[in-house]
Formats: structure tokens, C-alpha cells, sequence
């Protein structure tokens, strides 16, 4: 019982608040300290290909990125059904602070892409299921993100960016095999990432490593966004009037 | 009233007013037709590369225009005060929502549907692919009514409503696109249709279950 009020205690914003700070340093240095090391792995023990030579190295940042812009708008619509299912402030700031992240990652994967497709393929950009799904990904979060900057009251714009979230995530999947789909009927299996020879198992280890920085990363730039949003929104509460008093 | 007797009335009360506004649904109309003449125009007049790529021009001109058509499925009810009176009548509000999308549909995406084969005639479209093409539509369109209503319900009263409803409703319509154009190419190249068709009818009945909620929560959010 004791656990439970605990839990309930930090879904409010004043506490939270607080908490997230405490957190951020901790994040971040994990962050910090897996790319290090993901990044020497990457560079230094990972073996070069001896298909795409060196040039497949983007992998360490464009594979993690890729997985933490899916897995973001998931925890996103998770964020936003909880805000709409409890009616919690804090779970659609949440939601919103997620926002920014993920497109920025999907946008880094979507550009990584291109610097790898030029060398192997030949070409900037090919139509392939993945590049056009995490392309449609992007567009998703673009939406999210102008729905919730055009509307002023902030109770609206929480709302209906979490319906628009919630919306999104039923449709990823129809949207991802659609585009599969239509994908294999237009230019057939020309170009695969699937069929590329089993990875060796240090390649794997730095991508994880990768993989894990840019969560940790994703996790305290999230927090630190949503500490301004909370400090935006509640600027006319009383311990905020009291936050600032302490900290000038 | 009975909930049939609800949706009767309303359908009939939409389809006044567009009768009353002819010039609306005309508009749609001729920008579909513009759209879809400015690709020959784009591409050249090669009839082999028009025959290809009719179909999925066809399809995108019709995605735009249903897009455009959204904005008046609830802005002016919302702007005279009838869609509050609506939401207060005891009729769940996933009724008359539903006989909305549907009168919708009808001054949207009908005429749509009737004017897509003389587009296709004019991109060299086989007899065959015309009938699928018709027939996609018929199977399509009211999908993007329906999940164009969840868009159109959220950007209620919003400033910009209508250049953020692409933004938001067009990601969405992709699986239609897909499987619109897709069935269309199939016919044409003898690969078959039916399986796109299917695809589309099982999306329409998945959106007819599902958006009415939607919407009606949307509706909730933007009135309240």
C-alpha cells in the first residue's frame, strides 16, 4: 500500500519535478558513457566488412536510431492512453515532451540512411519498405507535434494530440505492411538488408551498446523537456513562485 | 425517434444543405478533374507511361479532394451552434457521427466515383482496370471520409484547420493509396485485383467500426 501512494505521488507535477531532476544528470552520464564505449567498439574492435568496406560503420547510429524512433512513438501513445484513461497532467506532458525525440531520430535515421545508401546502393534514396515506413513515421510525429503548436489551450491540445497518438499507433501497422507490400509488388527484392550475412558478434555488441546510449539519451532529454513544460504550464502555481524564490 | 428514424433525418438534412450549396461540391469535383489533367501536363504525352500510371494519379487526385472536402463536414454545425445541440441530444453520439461520415460520403465521394472513369478514358485505362478502378473507389472513398472526420473533428476552429488536416489525415490514407492504386495496377497487368479489393473492403469495414469512436471522442475534445 505504502509503494502505491509513493507511485501516485510522483504523477504529480510539483514532485516530479523535482525527481527529474534528480534523475537527468544520472541519464545522461549513462548516455554519455555507453556511446563512449559503444563508439570505440564501433570503431576500433568492430571488423571491417569486406563487401561495403568501412562505409557500413553508420550502422552503430543509424540502426539505433532507427529501433528508439519506433519504440518512442509507442511509449508515446502508452502516455498518452494513460493521460486519457486517468486524466493525469503530468502523462500528456509526458507524451508531448516524448515528441520532439523521436523526431529528431527519426529524422537522424532517415538521414544516416541516405549517407549509407549512397556508397552500397548507389543511391541517395530508394523507395524501400523501411525508408518509406520510417518516412511516414516522421510525418506521424510531424502531425503530432503541429496539432498540439496550433491549438492554445493546453487542456485541448494534450487531449487531442494523445486521440491523434493513439490514432497513429493503431494505424503503424497497416501502414507498415501496406507499404511492405506495395513495396515487393513494384521493384521485387532488388535491395535487401535482410539477406546481408550474419553479423559477427562484436558488430552486434556495439550496435546494442549504441542502441542503449541513445535510450538512456532519449530518456534524459525527454526529462529535461518535460521539467520545462511543467514549469511553463504551472508558472502561476505557488511552488514554482517558491522554486524560483530558492534558486535566484 | 428511433435511432434509424435520427439517421434518416439528418441524412436528409445534410444532403438539403449540399443541394442548397451546389457550388461546394463542384468545386470538389473540378479540382479532382484539374488534378488529375495536370499530370500529362507534368509528364509528358507518352500514351504508354499515361496508361501506367492512370490509375495511381486518379487515386491521389481523389485523395486530395476528399482532403479538401473535410473541412464543411463540421466547421459550419460547429461555427451555428448545431453541432452542440447535436452532442446534447440522447442519441449516442456514434449515430448520428456515422450519419454524417455517410452524407459525406455521398456529396464527396460519389461524385468522385462517378467522374473517376472519364478521367481514366483519358489516361488510356483498359476497360477492365476502369471496372476496378470504379470499384476501388466505391470500396475506398468512404474510408477517407471516415478517417478524415477524426482529422476534421480535432482541427475544429483551429487557425490553419486546413493545411494541418493534410498534415494529419494524409499519413493515414497511405493504406488506401496502396491498395486503391495497387487493385487498379493488378487488372492492368493481369496479376489479378482481388486481393487488393479485399485488403480495401476489410480496411473499410475495420474504419466503419472503429472511427465513429474516434471522432465522437474528438468532438468531445474540440467542444468542450
Amino acid at each position: 500500500m505504502t509503494n502505491r501512494l509513493n507511485l501516485y505521488k510522483y504523477s504529480s507535477p510539483a514532485t516530479f519535478y523535482a525527481l527529474a531532476g534528480k534523475m537527468i544528470p544520472w541519464f545522461y552520464g549513462a548516455a554519455a558513457l555507453l556511446c563512449i564505449v559503444g563508439l570505440y567498439i564501433s570503431f576500433f574492435l568492430a571488423p571491417t566488412d569486406f563487401q561495403q568496406s568501412d562505409a557500413y560503420r553508420i550502422i552503430f547510429i543509424h540502426v539505433p536510431a532507427s529501433w528508439m524512433s519506433m519504440f518512442i512513438y509507442i511509449v508515446m501513445a502508452v502516455w498518452a492512453a494513460l493521460g486519457l484513461a486517468f486524466n493525469t497532467r503530468l502523462s500528456f506532458m509526458m507524451a508531448s515532451a516524448l515528441a520532439p525525440t523521436g523526431a529528431m531520430l527519426t529524422f537522424v535515421s532517415l538521414w544516416t540512411g541516405a549517407l549509407w545508401g549512397k556508397p552500397t546502393w548507389g543511391a541517395w534514396w530508394v523507395w524501400d519498405a523501411r525508408l518509406t515506413s520510417e518516412l511516414i513515421l516522421f510525418f506521424l510525429y510531424l502531425g503530432f507535434m503541429a496539432l498540439q503548436a496550433a491549438i492554445d489551450d493546453p487542456r485541448r491540445a494534450d487531449r487531442a494530440g494523445a486521440l491523434i497518438a493513439l490514432v497513429g499507433v493503431v494505424n503503424v501497422p497497416i501502414i507498415y505492411f501496406s507499404v511492405r507490400w506495395w513495396n515487393t509488388l513494384h521493384q521485387g527484392a532488388s535491395v535487401s538488408m535482410t539477406k546481408a550475412p550474419s553479423m559477427a558478434a562484436i558488430m552486434l555488441e556495439g550496435m546494442l551498446v549504441m542502441a542503449l546510449a541513445v535510450w538512456m539519451y532519449a530518456i534524459a532529454a525527454s526529462l529535461s523537456r518535460v521539467r520545462s513544460i511543467i514549469l511553463e504550464r504551472e508558472r502561476n502555481s505557488q511552488w514554482v513562485a517558491q522554486l524560483l524564490e530558492t534558486e535566484i | 425517434m428511433s435511432i434509424t428514424q435520427t439517421v434518416f433525418v439528418l441524412l436528409q438534412r445534410e444532403l438539403m444543405l449540399a443541394m442548397r450549396r451546389r457550388g461546394d461540391v463542384l468545386t470538389v469535383l473540378f479540382f479532382f478533374v484539374i488534378v488529375a489533367s495536370l499530370f500529362p501536363l507534368g509528364v509528358g504525352p507518352d500514351p504508354k507511361l499515361l496508361r501506367l500510371m492512370g490509375g495511381g494519379v486518379v487515386w491521389v487526385a481523389a485523395l486530395l479532394a476528399a482532403m479538401l472536402s473535410l473541412g464543411r463536414m463540421f466547421a459550419s454545425d460547429y461555427a451555428d451552434g448545431t453541432l452542440e445541440q447535436l452532442v446534447l441530444t440522447p442519441t449516442p453520439p456514434v449515430v448520428w457521427i456515422t450519419g454524417k461520415i455517410v452524407a459525406h460520403w455521398l456529396v464527396s465521394g460519389v461524385p468522385l466515383i462517378l467522374m473517376a472513369p472519364v478521367l481514366g478514358v483519358q489516361f488510356g485505362l483498359s476497360g477492365d482496370a476502369l471496372a476496378v478502378l470504379v470499384f476501388s473507389l466505391l470500396l475506398g472513398t468512404p474510408v477517407l471520409s471516415l478517417i478524415g472526420a477524426i482529422g476534421a473533428a480535432l482541427t475544429l476552429g483551429l487557425r490553419g484547420g486546413g493545411v494541418l488536416v493534410s498534415l494529419l489525415v494524409l499519413p493515414l490514407y497511405i493504406p488506401v493509396l496502396i491498395f486503391g492504386a495497387g487493385a487498379v495496377d493488378g487488372a492492368m497487368s493481369g496479376l489479378g485485383s482481388e486481393a487488393h479489393l479485399s485488403l480495401l473492403g476489410g480496411i473499410l469495414i475495420l474504419a466503419f467500426m472503429l472511427t465513429p469512436w474516434a471522432v465522437s471522442a474528438a468532438l468531445r475534445i474540440s467542444i468542450e
